[in-house]
Formats: structure tokens, sequence, C-alpha cells
């Protein structure tokens, strides 16, 4: 088999794959590269994010307000956990690491209770359904709205990132902390913010990838490991490496599935093992 | 400084591993057989807490992939024998020789890397492992697993095969012991501490660190053909991360850096497990919660290594 068994179809499969990474995998860089915390309840937090996002969606047949409340309900999550657990080991890295994979077990275990084991779906909006005809191709039109979606992600992102005085906080605060405290920016409300804002982020992909991804119960463990690829590629903290990173492992995973479904996950080791080899911080990761 | 963890005053660990044997010596004696079969699968899992609590407590890394590693060794013992018809003997060796070549893959990885980028990397490849035992269905048969085809009838019995656990497990918890005080042993102890030092005194610290990697494989391999032949079954929650996430969570209570606590760790999480499976399926939820737990309130003893490296930078 060669690379010619790939066509528009699964290019754009791949995409629309990228883009969601994106979304979740900007957030756990984020979380990375400013807190220097390493969130492994990232993954549950998108699994409770498209939950909450069935959930909603189903009871009030509104698409946008499930993803309005699975942005709300993570970002909550996501301060509880920082206000209520990783507070106390603040500072010693290793201890957050560790922490935050009992907090996954712990809600991963939680949404089995609630949600039970069955696979669940998000449902799409009527807009949405169907497909479009583009270049000789019928393409659902949900997944170019994803794609759409993680552009628009991207660009806000980057926006805020650098074009905003919030902006300018968050990026003090990756630098150099201390120095930002002492000219008087709060980092600790910097911090608080941009936790959430990375929970959010896995929330909003929870609901989005929910409806055509579905969501059972060892989904979050996947996109776990597709967000720690991504940011091992493209760097922690950076926002064009998370793009880069996601493009290559959403590119890579769509076609190892089509030229060998059984090792499609093998497939991502490559990047991964060529930079690990040249650049271990990343393609766009600062040597600390 | 040279913290060689706190059984540096005893210089020899016969003290402890005779102590050990007495214990889980007499212990068939008076317990049921069921009991049994759970001071049996205490002592494999020693071995791997012992085999994650070398990198934890000598070189400074946490892993989080040597359930996949000791998985890989029971899925290769349980295909042998069960879907080739192989020997078992041969069976063991095979499935120790890709336990030491996975870990020979693993560190290739993380070798170049400490601290939270080790755990990151090892938990990534022990889930991708997980995902091909899942996905590879023709020959790991899926979600469903393989089940063995007994053990050899040298070892069928239950008295028999809990006392050549013993045997091998208190050996190489013997050979562990050696290897962490050995002049090798005592480099990774300095890799530890400051590895740019290491390097700038003529220490090969990558290689260092993959050889310490693959060695510890080899351990995890031994237990995860000891479990084939416990367990006579395997699937893809054997390779799990849980299994990773159990192993270095008995290495820590046991106490990280003490090769020997890993017993008192295994036991503690292992009893702990049966106690609880018994009222409620929500053991992930405590397991998750002693993590927590741990994490939060540990005393310094018992987190040991994992707080001294991980104050030390990122």
């Amino acid at each position: 088999m060669t690379l010619a068994g790939i066509n528009l179809l699964q290019i754009l499969n791949g995409l629309t794959f990228a883009a969601l990474l994106f979304i979740v995998a900007s957030g756990f860089t984020l979380i990375f590269g400013l807190l220097r915390i390493v969130n492994l309840a990232h993954g549950a937090l998108y699994l409770f994010g498209g939950y909450i996002g069935y959930t909603v969606s189903s009871v009030t047949s509104s698409f946008t307000a499930g993803i309005f409340a699975s942005i709300i309900a993570v970002a909550l999550l996501g301060l509880l956990i920082d206000q209520g657990l990783v507070r106390f080991v603040r500072g010693f890295v290793l201890r957050e690491v560790l922490l935050t994979l009992g907090v996954a077990y712990v809600l991963d275990d939680i949404a089995l209770v609630i949600w039970g084991g069955d696979t669940f779906s998000v449902d799409v909006p009527t807009l949405l359904q169907g497909a479009v005809h583009i270049g000789g191709v019928f393409y659902p039109k949900y997944r170019l709205f994803v794609l759409g979606l993680g552009i628009v992600v991207f660009l806000a992102l980057w926006l805020l990132l650098n074009r905003t005085r919030l902006g300018a906080l968050i990026r003090a605060g990756v630098d150099d902390p201390e120095m930002a405290e002492a000219v008087g920016v709060n980092i600790r409300r910097v911090f608080l913010g941009t936790s959430m804002l990375g929970a959010s982020l896995a929330g909003l992909g929870g609901t989005i990838g929910g409806a055509f991804l579905t969501l059972y119960p060892t989904a979050d463990w996947e996109i776990l490991v597709f967000s720690l690829a991504i940011v091992i590629i493209g760097g922690s903290g950076s926002l064009v490496g998370a793009a880069v990173g996601a493009l290559l492992v959403g590119m890579l995973d769509t076609v190892g599935q089509v030229l060998f479904p059984q090792f499609a996950y093998f497939v991502i080791f490559g990047p991964m093992a060529a930079i690990l080899a040249f650049r271990p911080m990343g393609l766009f990761g600062r040597a600390t | 400084m040279m913290a060689m963890g706190p059984l540096s005053i005893w210089r020899s660990p016969l003290i402890f591993l005779a102590i050990l044997a007495a214990i889980f010596g007499v212990l068939p004696l008076l317990i049921s057989q069921y009991r049994m079969s759970i001071a049996n699968e205490i002592l494999i899992f020693a071995l791997l807490a012992m085999s994650i609590d070398v990198l934890a407590g000598y070189a400074g890394r946490t892993s989080l992939g040597h359930g996949a590693i000791f998985g890989t060794a029971t899925y290769v013992i349980i295909y042998w024998t069960a879907n080739l018809g192989g020997s078992p003997w041969i069976g063991c060796l095979l499935a120790i020789a890709a336990a030491v070549l996975m870990a020979a893959a693993f560190a290739l990885f993380a070798m170049r890397v400490s601290g939270v980028y080790f755990v990151l990397i090892t938990l990534a490849l022990g889930m991708i492992v997980w995902g091909v035992c899942l996905r590879w269905s023709n020959v790991t048969g899926g979600e469903n697993g393989i089940r063995g085809s007994g053990r050899p009838d040298i070892i069928a019995d239950p008295f028999v095969f809990y006392y050549v656990t013993l045997a091998v497990v208190l050996f190489f918890a013997f050979v562990i012991w050696r290897f962490v005080h050995s002049p090798f042993g005592l480099s990774l102890c300095g890799i530890r501490d400051s590895e740019s030092r290491m390097r700038s005194l003529g220490y090969g610290t990558t290689l260092h660190m993959f050889l310490a990697f693959t060695i510890t494989g080899f351990f995890s391999g031994i237990a995860g053909v000891l479990y084939a032949f416990f367990n006579n079954f395997v699937s893809p929650s054997t390779v799990e991360l849980s299994q990773s996430v159990e192993g270095l969570l008995m290495a820590i209570v046991g106490g990280v850096g003490t090769i020997f606590g890993a017993f008192l760790g295994s036991a503690a999480i292992i009893l702990l497990e049966n106690v609880v499976s018994q009222y409620t399926a929500r053991w992930p939820m405590v397991l998750g919660f002693m993590f927590i737990g741990i994490m939060i309130f540990a005393p310094q003893g018992i987190l040991g290594a994992l707080k001294r490296q991980a104050t030390r930078k990122l």
C-alpha cells in the first residue's frame, strides 16, 4: 500500500480530527506552559464535558446549550480541581502530575456511575446535518464545522495571547512569574483564569468530539494520549506548537487508520521519536 | 551528597530477605487456599513494584509504563503456549526477551528526559501498548483476551507454585538490591542528584538511563511471566495504565528508594483492593482518592526520592 491510497476524503478526515485535537490540546498546553501543571485529568475533563454536553443538549434539544453547559461546567470543575486539590501540592511538579492522575481516576469512575458504560453520541443540530459537495466528494457538514471551529479557536487564542492585556499578563507569567508579581500583577488570578480557560477548552472539545467520535468510558485516555503526543511534538505552552502537533498527529493517525488500522496508534510514534531525539523540548518549546 | 536511601545503614539485605522468607514462607500453613492466592499475587506485584522503585528511587525517574512492559511478557507467554502450543519454558524466555525489548524501545524514547517529561512519555508509550493489544484482535483476542493453557505440571499445584513464586521473587529482590548498590546503581543515584554534574564527570548518562530502564524491564518481565502462570488469562486490562499506576503506588506506599518496601506496598494495595471489591465496584475511585491523598498528605518519608526529585527543577 502506498500513499496513493490517501484521497481527499481522508485528508479532510485528518484535518477535522486535527482541529478537534487542537481544541483539546491547546487547553492542555496552555496549562502546561503557564502553570507548569501537566493535567493528566485533561482527558477526563474532555469526557465529562462530552457527557454534560450530551445530557444538556438531549434535554434542551439545543446543541448550543450543550456546548455552553459543557464549557461552563468543565471550567468550574477545573477551578475546583485547582483550588481544592492542586493548591496543596503547588510547586512540587511530580506530586502535581500524580495527583491529577488520581483525579482522572476519580472523575472517570464518577462518570461511569452517572452515565454508565454505554456509548453516547451528541446530536448534531439540523443546520449542520447532511453533507456538502466539495472537490468531487460529499463531506459531512458537521466535520467541516469542526474544522472551522478549530481555526476560530486558534485565531481567538492567538489574538488573546498576543494582542490583549490579559495575553500579555499570561505571557509574562510564562516567562517569569516572580517578576510579573513584583511589578504588581496578581499572578494567582491570571493562573486561575488560565486554568479555567484550559479546562473549558477540554469541555468544548468533549461536546464537539462527542458528536463524531462518540463518548465511552475509555475515550478520555485516548484523547489524553493524543494530547500528550501533541504537546511532546509541539513543545509545552506553545500555541503554534499545539497547532502543528495537532495537524501532524491528526493526519498521521488518519493515514495510519487507512494503511494499517490495527497499529494506527503506532504511527504517532514516528514524529515523537524524531523530535525527542533532536529537540527534547518539542518543536516550539523553549528550554527552561 | 550521594543519598543511598534509608537502608544504607543495613549493609546486608539478607536480614530483610530472611524476614520476608519467614513471613511469606509460613503464610500458606496458616491461611486458606484463597488467601494464599492473594499472598501469591502480592509477591508477584512486589517484584513489579521493585522494578519501578529502581527507577523512581535510585534513578529519580517516575515510570508509568512498567505495567505495559509487565503485561507484554504476560501476553507473549500466553500467546506462545495457548495459541501456538509452544513449550512454557521457551515461552518464559521469549516473554522475558519481549519485555526487555519493549523496555529498550521505551528507553530509547525516555532516556534523554527526566521529571515530568519522563512521566508523560512512559505514560504515552504504555497507552500505545494498551491500544495495540486492544485492536490487534486477531493476535491478542482484543477485549476478550486470551485464556492460557494452564501451568506446567511441575508447578501446577498452588502450594508448589506459591513457593516457586516466593523463591523467584526473593531471589530477584536480592539481585535488585545488589544492582542498586553496585557502582552502576550508585552512578544512577548520581544522575538522579545531578545529571549535569555526572555528565561533566565523564559518565554517559544517557547510556546509563537506557541500560537502567532496560534492566528494570527484565525484572518487570519476570513478574509478568509469573503473573501469566498465576492468572492463566491475559487481556488489555493486564497492560492498561492502572497496572502501572498500582505498581507505582505500591512503590510509593512502601517507600520510594527502599526496594524491600515494595512488599509492604504491594500487600497494602492488594489487600485493600480485595477488601474494597467485596463491598463496592468503585475500586478505581478508591485508587484515585488514595493517589490524591498520598500526594497531598503523605509524610516525607513515604515520598522520599520523589519529593527530592520534584523540588529540584521544572
